[in-house]
């Protein structure tokens, strides 16, 4: 299983949650918050930052199915 | 460069009003880490430049959780709840975060919204029927995030009184002896353990309902790890906004040019309300240790696994590195964000419920009171003393009658 990781970077308020919270998968640079890489094997902390961030800009799909995993509705 | 570790008091002296102490300039330029002795708890360094601070609060080479069982250094008697969020790092807080962030979001805010404009209006006719004048502090300020939060969490809003004490003593640096502190603080334990008690016999669809779903249904936190969310959500969900809309006020009538951009242009709200974030110190100290778990190199110097360090949020919020003329209050500044909700995992909890609250108390004041002003002069002002967050305790203001 691969997941496809993707962050809004209009909506992202670089509040540093996702960096701290999952330091594998994000990084924010100038205030803004990038996945170190698209895609990665599923990975709890990848799902923590999406679910903890303040402006859900952080999505997470499932690259087979193309079903959104994080954030939950 | 000396390692000597001065106290707070005699480095920064007491803070007045919302000016902040020129030694932190001197600091960013001069000495970015130095040592310091809070008024409790170990010597620590102590950050004042924005790019460190992000360092020491966003990188997991710096860690909460290992404040438990040190003597952590801080301005404020109480320690906190090691159930409490603020005590733990990934993925143990996270566990705990993704419990409540959903009820935060930029998107479950914005449905607030509505209700929050609708208290702040009743807040203000009912200054208007009475005034001018009024005072500020208890006729609008401490009311709307304070029934904001009690709704969102399920606390009867007329246990205010009671409540309001108790959440003092979480936030008391010399306000309350220790004796004091410990008793409010076990007060409002027993007010908040009777309401989860009350939830779990009667369910109802509010925050500690939830809470107390994901608790007995669920197992996904502990009896201690509920109460002291909840404890949390409460103390911190009101106090600040509270601290916050008088000292937007008293920044803005101290600022009469950028009063008046903000009644020109309603539109400039949100970016007002970053703005006076960045601007205004709310905390007059240093914020919760970090410990670091390995040696990191920060601003010229080694700090060791295992030292504490805190970070003074109003320094870097001031950081010329970042912020041309820094301390020039200007609501039309398109910089870096600021540092005010703090940054990382610790990010406020309730960032958007409070920028949205600051909004529609800003809005409201400044579109429904004309002429808006202090009442006599800035001397009857009463100032907050002995306690975290900085902010008047009174501020009588007054306007044009219609």
């Amino acid at each position: 299983m691969t997941w496809e990781i993707e962050v809004d970077a209009g909506t992202c308020i670089g509040s540093g949650i996702c960096a701290g919270t999952a330091p594998d998968h994000f990084k924010v640079v100038d205030g803004v918050s990038h996945p170190l890489r698209p895609e990665t094997d599923p990975a709890e902390p990848a799902l923590d930052a999406a679910e903890s961030c303040p402006v859900e800009a952080i999505t997470i799909r499932d690259k087979e199915t193309g079903r959104t995993l994080a954030p939950e509705e | 460069m000396t390692t000597t570790a001065r106290s707070w008091s005699e480095i920064f002296g007491e803070p007045d009003r919302l000016s902040i102490d020129p030694e932190f300039a001197e600091l960013r330029r001069e000495q970015s880490l130095r040592r310091v002795r809070l008024p409790y708890g170990e010597p620590a360094w102590l950050v004042t430049r924005y790019e460190d601070a992000k360092v020491v609060l966003g990188d997991p080479r710096f860690s909460r959780a290992a404040a438990n069982g040190r003597d952590e250094p801080r301005t404020r008697y109480h320690v906190g709840s090691p159930g409490s969020l603020l005590r733990h790092d990934p993925p143990e807080h996270s566990r705990l975060r993704r419990l409540v962030a959903k009820a935060f979001t930029a998107r479950r805010v914005e449905g607030l919204r509505p209700r929050a404009q609708q208290i702040a209006d009743q807040l203000i006719d009912r200054m208007m029927a009475q005034g001018p004048p009024a005072e500020l502090v208890e006729d609008f300020a401490l009311p709307l995030p304070i029934t904001v939060i009690c709704e969102l969490l399920g606390v009867p809003v007329e246990d205010r009184v009671d409540f309001r004490l108790w959440s003092d003593a979480f936030l008391s640096t010399t306000r309350f002896t220790p004796e004091q502190v410990t008793e409010y603080v076990g007060r409002m334990r027993e007010y908040m353990a009777g309401l989860i008690a009350e939830h779990r016999e009667e369910p109802r669809d509010d925050l500690i309902g939830a809470l107390v779903t994901a608790r007995d249904e669920q197992d996904r936190l502990s009896e201690e790890e509920l109460l002291a969310m909840a404890e949390g959500i409460l103390v911190a969900g009101h106090e600040t906004t509270a601290s916050q809309i008088p000292n937007f006020v008293y920044t803005l009538l101290t600022h009469p040019e950028q009063l008046a951009a903000v009644r020109a242009d309603p539109g400039l709200i949100p970016q007002a309300v970053e703005e006076l974030m960045r601007y205004v110190p709310l905390g007059g100290g240093a914020g919760s240790a970090r410990y670091a778990l390995e040696d990191v190199e920060l601003g010229g110097v080694t700090v060791r696994a295992g030292e504490p360090v805190v970070v003074a949020l109003q320094s870097a919020n001031r950081d010329e590195s970042i912020y041309a003329d820094p301390d020039t209050l200007d609501l039309h500044r398109r910089e870096a964000s600021h540092v005010g909700f703090g940054h990382g995992p610790h990010h406020c909890l309730g960032a958007q419920l409070a920028r949205m609250e600051l909004q529609v108390a800003l809005g409201a004041l400044v579109q429904r009171l004309p002429g808006l002003r202090f009442a006599g002069t800035e001397q009857d002002i009463v100032w907050k003393t002995g306690t975290a967050t900085r902010g008047p305790a009174r501020l009588p203001i007054t306007w044009d009658r219609p």
